[in-house]
């Protein structure tokens, strides 16, 4: 147990470096989610508010939460790409020869994703601050819409480490989470999905996002949360469990012969 | 680094196989190997492209499972205690597996934190390897920024970290130019002078030949011979002279005089003479030419290496 610790902190080292070697995919993932918020604020904000947020301050208000968990979605490509490179480039065989945790290979990965959400994250609300966002929390409230956007990134980045695994070659692992970004605007993110056709409506108030997304929106600007959270938790811990289980199983087959 | 066993053998023997069987599907990779390697030798795996070279490299460094069959590895079961075999085996796969976002050190360094070695040992066994594979001025690139041969040796650098008992390499020169491939000869030559036992897969029977105390030539899963370089090269029939003539007349009249089993090509003028390759013999041979007034343009004179002896073996 202790070895998997001390041999996760190594791997985590190891990930950080790759990351402030590398900045294009932080820059990326804070680009992508900042990019959505300036578009829907200033091109479509001044239009498409629903009642009771229209401006654009108060769509800006409105959409944060889905841009929120848009960034933990832009943080799974680097994730998997990272993974799906080590089992290429053969690092993780030379690894998996050497009395090390296997577990701590993942590890480190997953833990390197979150570090980079979390700052993500802050430096994504920042500049949503600047776009007229305006949030009524408490600071409990602002903590605990942190602890559930933590724990859905948390659930996001186990299931990029497992795609990344599953993905037959680099390329594919770049591609396979991309359909992601889609549903935080086929749920809650961007427009009350009581405004949709019935079918959409029906996929869009029962994907994990829209919770999670409610969830935030009422912790930091108020408004009803109801069962939003028990759901939302619930869904970041299947979604957490179930690709821990698939990655687990992936990377404990033996290696595709070369 | 050396470990007590209980057994006796366990300290004569570093890696002994039995039975090792896998297979991928319908296809038949490994079909029943057995060796044994003394501790402190260089064994050569050696056998063409697809022979199972690599999945026997995987099976015994745990990478993979075998189907059937058993090792032990220092005295370590393989299949009961795949850990312990970890803690005394190095590998240096076919593909350099450094990584090559880290510059060279850092890789260096990662290796020896994997292995607990501390800050400080970690960063002098880091300095010793570096300027051991003259990586020492390339050591704050990152790797990626390394040619292949300077990848490989990074490799095999971080394969030693550990001070491994059993080092095992994977190919290690496929790919490599001449002069790099006479580098990594040097650096495995020296490695055996202080007692690590090596298992290397080549298809190059010169590296073998060069290398190896024991050769064990495996082909479509099956070892079919095993021996030291000289004992297989006395397995083929003897070494031949190959003269070339400048005309089709002067390779008549030469293949008439030397009334020998000779064997003639008329396309390419060339007459292959069978001899123990003696220089009184090869006296002989152009005397008799010279006196009856045949000129050879050419003359090479072959010995039977481990060519002849996969050639023949393996019958084609």
């Amino acid at each position: 147990m202790t070895t998997a610790l001390a041999d996760s902190a190594i791997m985590l080292r190891r990930n950080l470096r790759h990351r402030l070697r590398y900045p294009a995919m932080t820059i990326f993932m804070i680009l992508m989610p900042v990019l959505f918020l300036l578009l829907f604020v200033y091109i479509l904000g001044g239009t498409i508010g629903p009642a009771g947020h229209t401006g654009r301050a108060a769509y800006a208000t409105f959409i944060t939460p889905g841009i929120l968990a848009l960034t933990a979605v832009a943080a799974t490509t680097a994730t998997a790409v990272a993974i799906a490179s080590d089992v290429a480039d053969g690092i993780v065989a030379r690894f998996r020869t050497m009395p090390i945790a296997r577990v701590s290979m993942l590890a480190g990965h997953v833990g390197g994703a979150m570090i980079q959400t979390v700052l993500a994250m802050a430096a994504v609300t920042a500049i949503a601050l600047l776009t007229g966002f305006h949030a009524t929390a408490s600071a409990v409230n602002w903590l605990a819409a942190a602890a559930v956007l933590i724990l859905f990134a948390f659930a996001l980045t186990w299931l990029s480490v497992a795609l990344g695994l599953a993905a037959k070659t680099v390329e594919s692992a770049s591609n396979l989470p991309t359909p992601l970004i889609i549903l935080p605007f086929l749920g809650s993110g961007f427009v009350l999905t009581q405004s949709m056709p019935a079918a959409i409506r029906w996929f869009a108030e029962y994907q994990p996002f829209t919770p999670v997304i409610n969830t935030v929106r009422g912790l930091l600007i108020g408004g009803p949360i109801g069962h939003n959270a028990v759901i939302a938790i619930a869904w970041s811990l299947a979604i957490a469990l179930g690709s821990y289980l698939w990655a687990r199983k992936l990377f404990s087959r033996d290696p595709v012969r070369a | 680094m050396t470990s007590p066993t209980p057994q006796v053998a366990a300290q004569t023997t570093a890696i002994a196989v039995t039975g090792l069987r896998k297979s991928y599907g319908e296809h038949l990779v490994l079909d029943g190997i057995d060796l044994t390697v003394r501790q402190g030798t260089v064994f050569a795996l050696l056998g063409p492209n697809g022979a199972g070279k690599t999945t026997m490299v995987q099976i015994l460094s745990t990478l993979i499972h075998a189907d059937g069959g058993g090792a032990v590895l220092a005295g370590h079961d393989l299949n009961a205690e795949p850990a312990r075999v970890r803690e005394v085996i190095g590998v240096t796969g076919q593909y350099s597996a450094v990584d090559k976002l880290l510059t060279g050190r850092e890789n260096l360094m990662l290796t020896a934190d994997l292995y607990h070695l501390g800050r400080a040992r970690a960063r002098a066994r880091a300095a010793d390897l570096l300027e051991r594979f003259g990586l020492t001025e390339a050591a704050g690139k990152l790797a990626a920024t390394y040619s292949g041969g300077m990848q490989r040796k990074l490799d095999l650098a971080m394969t030693l970290v550990s001070e491994p008992q059993i080092i095992f390499l994977d190919e290690p020169t496929t790919g490599l130019d001449p002069r790099s491939r006479r580098i990594m000869w040097q650096i495995v030559k020296d490695l055996t002078s202080s007692g690590v036992t090596i298992f290397l897969t080549t298809q190059y029977l010169e590296e073998a030949d060069q290398l190896a105390d024991q050769i064990a030539l495996l082909d479509h899963g099956t070892l079919i011979a095993q021996g030291a370089p000289d004992q297989l090269k006395r397995m083929t029939p003897g070494g031949h002279i190959r003269l070339r003539f400048t005309d089709a007349g002067a390779l008549g009249k030469a293949q008439a005089l030397l009334a020998r089993p000779a064997k003639a090509d008329a396309e390419a003028l060339t007459l292959e003479v069978p001899t123990g390759g003696s220089v009184p013999e090869l006296r002989g041979i152009l005397t008799l030419l010279d006196d009856h007034g045949i000129d050879a343009a050419e003359l090479t004179v072959h010995t039977p290496d481990l060519d002849d002896v996969f050639l023949t073996l393996t019958g084609n």
